[in-house]
Formats: structure tokens, sequence, C-alpha cells
């Protein structure tokens, strides 16, 4: 089924038959190709696919930190051609700088936020830490944080500078299922109050089902879409909620039916 | 735990001692071939007292912080820029890379022909000692940052001076002063090597301490001395770069 019908004057993000090669030591790699995808203002956009199907190198693509080889990126009309900070990235791997303490670190991009006084900073950064449920660790540095609290750090670092574009690669993997559930009822409380655009890839359906008004989900060698689900759902969605999860098992279902042998963790 | 550990060495270092006095003073070898540690002792106090080696000493950690402090100066800018263009990698770092082999005391006849019998020709070599080591430490160091530091950092907004002083510096920072370590300790063995070949009139260090021991065939001076510059540099370890280390491994979880 097609995407929402939308010209693409009010699309914000546009990709076209965008194509992505890697040179790597395994020989050259097509990592995304033929990409076509548009990004409306204020989307919310779930990828879905199987492990190296492309969607961080997508992130990488949209954020600015890698140039295309063929087709275009284009951000307002603009070509994405480098790293901005409208566009803000939540990285897969936690990339919190270990030199600094929880707070520094979410401190880091709101620093770089012009028009702010360094009050309003600190109060915005503990106020994510908080978010996060890590108030009482502003003060530690990254190594005396578990993986889950350190991607919740890094996410606070992501969600403070309140970028329009927000580009998260599996923010809530390393989390336990209490926390994520309470974040995905924060996500979307800051999605519809502060109008933002996500772009957010999982290997979770249901997850994908809770927080997306699209799912794009991509199949690789090389990284294709393959279908594109609308999720029609009124919000704030609960990830427990019957309708959701019948959803989440069509898209299951869809999903294998694609993919000859059904490739781990995308359940 | 901790006293019996720091009893061990004093222990054993003090039998050693005895041993040496002992040894000494039984006649089996010549007392100004081999002084006892009393004599090196007597000789030490009496140049302490006289303020010769108060003096010498000081005007030896003059040049040497001077000498560092310059190196260091040149050293890390241009290993920034050795990092950062492969044009200044490919001369100014492999340049660099060749002379940090060169054994400084090949640095004393360019020193004495360039500027004469001088201060000049000791700060040189020591410069010379110092700064390579700290070009291709610092080189190494920032070229070796996680590009995913980069990558975070630039999404959020930072470039250019911002980025090299918030997250690139920062981030090599533990490399940069393994390289200041080992350029100091270069600096301290072209130093000695410079007072030692450099006979100055105007400020007499250690190494020229040393240098008068031998003329004086004073062999309770010459050791003496030698512990001296033994001291200086366990002093600096001690006092500076270990703590600079310990806190840095500490802060980053690095700590065994
Ligand atoms: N820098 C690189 N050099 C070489 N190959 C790369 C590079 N980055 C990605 N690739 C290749 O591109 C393909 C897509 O990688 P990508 O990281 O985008 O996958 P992914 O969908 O995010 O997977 P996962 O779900 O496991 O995170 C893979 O085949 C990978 O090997
Ligand atoms: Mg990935």
């Amino acid at each position: 089924m097609p995407a929402h019908p939308s010209s693409e004057s009010n699309s914000q993000l546009t990709l076209r038959n965008v194509t992505k090669r890697f040179n790597g030591r395994s020989g050259l790699v097509t990592a995304v190709e033929d990409i076509s995808l548009q990004v409306k203002e204020g989307e919310f956009l779930v990828l879905v696919g199987p492990s190296g199907c492309g969607k961080s190198t997508l992130l990488s693509l949209l954020a600015g930190l890698e140039q295309v080889d063929e087709g275009s990126i284009k951000l307002d009309g603009a070509n994405v051609v480098e790293p901005g900070r409208d566009r803000l990235v939540m990285f897969q791997q936690d990339a919190l700088f270990p030199w600094l303490d929880a707070l520094e670190n979410v401190l880091f991009g709101l620093r770089l936020k012009p028009g702010l006084t360094d009050a309003e900073r600190t109060e915005a950064a503990r106020y994510y830490l908080d978010l996060v449920g890590l108030a009482d660790k502003e003060k530690a540095h990254p190594h005396e944080l578990s993986g889950g609290m350190r991607q919740r750090v890094a996410l606070a670092r992501s969600l403070a500078p309140n970028p329009r574009v927000l580009l998260m690669d599996e923010p809530f993997s390393a989390l336990d299922a209490l926390t994520r559930d309470q974040l995905y009822g924060d996500i979307q409380k800051i999605f519809t109050q502060r109008k933002k655009t996500i772009v957010l890839v999982t290997h979770n359906i249901r997850e994908a089902v809770c927080l997306g008004d699209r799912v794009v989900l991509l199949s690789p060698n090389p990284g294709r879409i393959r279908q594109v689900f609308n999720i029609d759902l009124p919000r704030p969605r609960r990830i427990n909620d019957p309708a959701l999860a019948t959803l989440a098992a069509d898209i299951t279902t869809a999903l294998s039916a694609h993919l000859a042998e059904p490739k781990e963790g995308l359940v | 735990m901790k006293s019996p550990r720091a009893l061990v060495p004093i222990v054993i270092g003090l039998l050693l001692l005895g041993g040496w006095e002992w040894f000494v003073r039984s006649g089996r070898v010549d007392d100004v071939l081999v002084p006892a540690p009393t004599q090196i002792g007597e000789w030490f106090w009496s140049a302490l007292r006289d303020g010769s080696l108060a003096s010498a000493t000081w005007v030896t950690m003059r040049r040497l912080m001077l000498g560092f402090i310059i190196g260091a100066a040149i050293g890390i800018p241009v290993g920034a820029l050795c990092a950062r263009s492969s044009l200044a990698r490919d001369t100014i770092g492999i340049m660099s890379l060749g002379l940090q082999t060169l054994p400084s005391v090949c640095w004393v006849p360019v020193a004495i022909i360039a500027f004469g019998q001088n201060e000049a020709a000791v700060l040189f070599v020591v410069v010379m000692g110092t700064v390579w080591a700290v070009v291709i430490a610092v080189q190494e160091s920032v070229l070796s940052v996680q590009p995913l530091y980069l990558r975070a950092a630039m999404t959020m907004g930072s470039r250019g001076w911002h980025l090299w002083l918030r997250v690139i510096f920062p981030a090599a920072l533990p490399g940069v002063i393994s390289g200041l370590k080992q350029g100091w300790a270069f600096a301290w063995r072209s130093l000695m090597a410079a007072e030692i070949f450099v006979v100055i009139l105007s400020g007499f260090g250690l190494g020229s301490l040393l240098h008068a021991g031998r003329e004086l065939l004073r062999m309770d001076q010459v050791v003496g001395v030698m512990l001296v510059v033994v001291g200086v540099g366990l002093l600096a370890d001690l006092i500076f770069f270990s703590p600079i280390e310990r806190w840095l491994r500490r802060s980053r979880g690095l700590e065994r």
C-alpha cells in the first residue's frame, strides 16, 4: 500500500532514488538501493527490517554524516550535504563522551544551541535526565552507569536540544520493559506537543506500531523498501492495547510472507 | 597492606647500602674508585651546605622546564596539524618519526656550531629532544580518536575549534599525556648530554657538576650527582605525571 498521498511541497525530508555503497573489506556492498521516501513535517516514521538491511546507513545519510552515491536527499528543498543541528542523531552504539559526566553530556548539545542562558540550559538538561529517570545520576561518568542507563542518558542528550528532526537508532533496545513502556508514553508526548519529525529504527514490531504514523519495512541485500504500513490508531497509544497487538501481528505475518525465511530478531 | 609494601623497598635498600659500606670499608676495593655510601653522603652534605648543589639543580631545572615547555608548545599544535592534514603527515610527520629515533646527543655538535657555547645551545638540544616525541604522540592519539565521538559531536552542531577543544583534544588526552611524559624523559636525557658537552661559563648545572667531578677524579661527587639526577626524574614522575595519569584513568573508568 502506498504512503500518504502527499505532494512534495509540504514534505520536509525527501529521499529520491537514494543508493549508498560501501567499499569494505568484503568487497562492494550496496547498503541501500533506490530508496524513495517522503517524511512530512511532524511525522513519526519507523524503519524496520532484518539486520544489515541498511537502516543505520539510511539514518547516517539523513544526518548528513555520509553522502549518497546516487539519488538525492533534501530537507525543505535543500540538499543534505553535512550534519546540522536541526537533525540530531541518537546512535545505535552509545556515543556518550567518557570525559564528561551525565549532566555535561546532556549539556553538550544544549551549549551549542544559541539563544539560551546557562541557567536555562542546565534546567533543560536536568529536566530530560529526570524524564529518563536518572536525576540522581547527573554527576556519574558513563563508565559508572549500566548499559541501559547510558542509553537513557544518550536519549536525554538527543532530546534536550529539541531538534526539528530526531533520528533514532534502536533507542530502547537496552532498556527493561518497565522503563521502556514509560518512555513510549514520554516520546509520544514530546512528539505531539513539540511537533517533531522523528525517524526511528527498531527491531520490535510492537514498538513500531505503538510509535509510528508509518512503518517502513526494508529488506536486505541490497537494502530496499519492501512495504509501507500506515498506522491510524489514535494517540496516545499504549503498548498493551489489543488493537495495537492485532495490527502488529498482521505486520509480522506480512513480513514473514515477504521474507522467504523469517530473519531472527524480527518478532 | 600498605605499610609492608612500603617497607619492603626500604629494608632491601638499607641492606644493600649496608653491604656496600661494609665491602668498601673492608679494604677490598680502592675507595677512590668505589666510594662508600657515607663518603657520597659527606659530599652531598658539603655540596648542600656551600649551596653548589642547590644552585646547580636550580639552573638545570630552569633549562629543563623552559626546554620542555617550548618543545610541548611546538609539538602539540604541530602534531595536531599532522593528524589533520595528510600533507603535513607525509612531510613533518615522517621527519618527526625519523628524528625521534635520533639519540639527542647527536644534536650537541649541531647546537655548538650553530649557537656556540651558550645557553641557547643547551635549550636547542632540549627542545630537539622533546619536540619529535610529542609530535608523534599527539598525531597518533588524535588519529585514533573514535569516529563515533566526532559523528555525535558534529550532529550536535560542533565544528572547527569547538570540535578540537571539546571533543578531539579531551578524547586524545591520555595519549597526549603519555607523549608528554616521553618527551619529558627525552628532554631530561638530552639536557644532561648538553650540560656535559657544552661547557658554559654562565650557569653551572647538574651535568656540569658531573663533568667537574670527572675532571677532579671525585667519584663520590660523580655518583652523588647521578643520584640527584635519578631523584629529580623520579620526583617529576611522582608529583606531576603519575597523578595526572591516575586522575585520567579514574575519571574514565580505565583503572584496574
Ligand atoms: N562503513 C562501512 N563500511 C563497509 N560496509 C558498511 C559500512 N557501514 C555499513 N556497511 C554495510 O552496509 C550494510 C548495512 O549496514 P547497516 O549498519 O545500515 O545495517 P542495519 O540495518 O542498521 O543493521 P542492524 O539492524 O544490525 O543495525 C551491511 O551489509 C554493512 O556490512
Ligand atoms: Mg543498525
